[in-house]
């Protein structure tokens, strides 16, 4: 089980748990807001990205080319970013708290 | 080679130097390859502008035969946003579970129709009867309304040549101009009513606005998802063991179709203006000339993508721009992929195997390079499960 906490644009914080499935799953599941995941996962849409808390970051790990390049172009993307559906539920992310980007 | 097979007749230009060149009516375009530079022009819209004279970002051409500019295609930032809020919430619909169930009904019955027919011709029997009548709910609007689209024909915007041709455009905005006036007059829940009711900065949307988003709404939706369904029909008839797979591991079906637009890419490439002298791959893009991204290419990227000329069902890590990207990315899409999503479930539970029995394809003619976006008409014949 792992405990993730989304911070939505409007300051509302909202704790969840899971044991698998991707946090952009878990998110749109339980409709956090500002997550959309429109590509399903794929890395294509960009719709799920988070800014990592920086004390955090270890636990997220780093992410695939494929993800750097496409955050690369997200004008709100800073060096705490991700896309969530690229982020595995697992232990390691126990605790973890994500920021929805604007 | 298969009838189903998209080839890529981008890829030697795009290794060898990025870009490639047609004319058009005397506006000729470069055509941008590879997948970064695409990404890198359509997030840059400063410099590759969309917000042009109206018509001139589509190729071929539509300078002569529109003035409406589309919104919010034809706007660019920041207008561009103001106009994508008002919409953005009403093109979001289809995740609805109402909209949904009306949508599997819809392609449920049409997959039974002609189950049992000896021949189907998929574009104008099957793919442009489920694109017409799907619209209706992204529309909000009567069912019977798509009869009137359907007869309209796959070609509204071309003669039978091919070429652009402004008496069949003006079906199109003769028809939205009429049902402009009938929602100025009898306001009601449709798309039409509520961009009435809309404001901008304060202020209302004039008519020619909307008419600009309904116009672009029509068209954009209708060649694409027609080409994405027919291919689709192609593909699984050539692919039985894709449908039988996606019955057994349905938790794919997402995947699935993100892979197989990527693989189609319906729409080939899209056009934008140049506003400033300045170079893309070491090629310079001069100042009020146009570029085009294309989107057809960039999914093919061996850069990007493993096994770029394969369809990989459930390809992990997808990063295709079949639906653009950036800004204008398609507004279309959550409905598209709902369409795709409830046909490909619907045809794994109802049919076993889909027979080809003649095809005619439909090639695009860009310059230097001939490719292959679908069908001109395509028979088969489904064979229940
Ligand atoms: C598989 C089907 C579809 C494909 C492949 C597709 C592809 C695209 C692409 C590549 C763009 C970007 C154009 C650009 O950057 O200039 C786009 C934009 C757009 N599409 Fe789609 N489209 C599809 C279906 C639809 C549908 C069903 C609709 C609506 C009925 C639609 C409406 C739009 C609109 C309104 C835009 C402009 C968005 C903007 O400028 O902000 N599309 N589409
Ligand atoms: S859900 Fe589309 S990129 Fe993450």
């Amino acid at each position: 089980m792992a405990k993730i906490t989304f911070i939505t644009t409007d300051n509302e914080s909202v704790t969840l748990e899971a044991d698998s499935g991707s946090v952009m799953e878990l998110a749109v599941q339980n409709n956090i807001k500002g997550i959309d995941g429109d590509c399903g996962g794929v890395c294509s849409c960009a719709t799920c990205h988070v800014h990592v808390a920086p004390e955090h970051v270890e636990k997220a790990g780093e992410a695939s080319e494929i993800e750097k390049d496409m955050l690369e172009l997200d004008d709100n993307a800073d060096e705490f970013s991700r896309l969530c559906c690229q982020l595995d539920v697992t232990d390691q992310l126990d605790g973890i708290i994500l920021r929805v980007a604007v | 080679m298969k009838k189903s097979e998209l080839s890529d007749p981008f890829e030697q230009a795009r290794l060898e130097k990025g870009y490639g060149e047609m004319n058009d009516q005397d506006d000729p375009v470069t055509i941008l390859l590879r997948h970064k530079d695409v990404r890198k022009c359509a997030h840059n819209w400063k410099t590759f502008q969309s917000g042009a004279v109206p018509g001139r970002i589509v190729v071929p051409s539509e300078v002569n035969i529109r003035e409406t500019r589309q919104i919010p295609f034809e706007v660019d930032p920041p207008m561009h946003g103001g106009y994508r809020a008002i919409v953005e919430p009403w093109f979001k619909r289809p995740l609805q579970p109402e909209y949904q169930a009306k949508l599997t009904a819809q392609i449920q019955d049409l997959v039974d129709e002609v189950a049992d027919w000896d021949s189907v011709e998929v574009v104008s029997d099957f793919a442009l009867r489920l694109q017409s009548r799907a619209l209706t709910l992204l529309l909000n609007i009567p069912y019977e309304e798509a009869q009137t689209w359907i007869e309209w024909g796959t070609h509204v915007f071309r003669s039978e040549d091919d070429a652009l041709d402004g008496s069949k455009a003006a079906i199109l905005y003769d028809y939205i101009d009429a049902q402009i006036d009938k929602a100025i007059a009898q306001p009601g829940e449709d798309l039409y009513s509520v961009l009435l009711d809309s404001e901008l900065d304060g202020k209302k949307l004039t008519r020619e606005e909307v008419k600009g988003v309904m116009i672009l709404t029509f068209a954009g939706g209708r060649d694409t998802v027609i080409n994405a369904v027919t291919n689709s029909i192609a593909y699984f008839a050539e692919h039985p063991e894709s449908l039988t797979r996606l019955r057994n591991e349905p938790e794919i079906t997402g995947r699935a179709i993100e892979e197989l637009i990527r693989y189609f890419a319906p729409l080939t490439h899209m056009g934008r203006v140049v506003t400033e002298d300045t170079q893309v791959c070491e090629h310079a893009a001069k100042a009020d000339t146009r570029v085009s991204l294309c989107w057809a290419s960039a999914n093919r990227d061996a850069a990007v993508f493993e096994k770029p000329n394969e369809v990989v069902l459930d390809r992990k890590l997808n990063p295709h721009v079949s639906f653009g990207f950036s800004h204008h990315n398609c507004l279309g899409a959550t409905h598209a992929r709902q369409i795709m999503n409830i046909l490909v479930k619907t045809l794994a539970d109802k049919v076993q195997s889909i027979d080809i029995l003649a095809s005619q394809e439909n090639i695009e003619e860009l310059g230097e390079f001939n490719r292959k976006v679908g069908f001109d008409s395509i028979k088969v014949k489904f064979n229940a499960r």
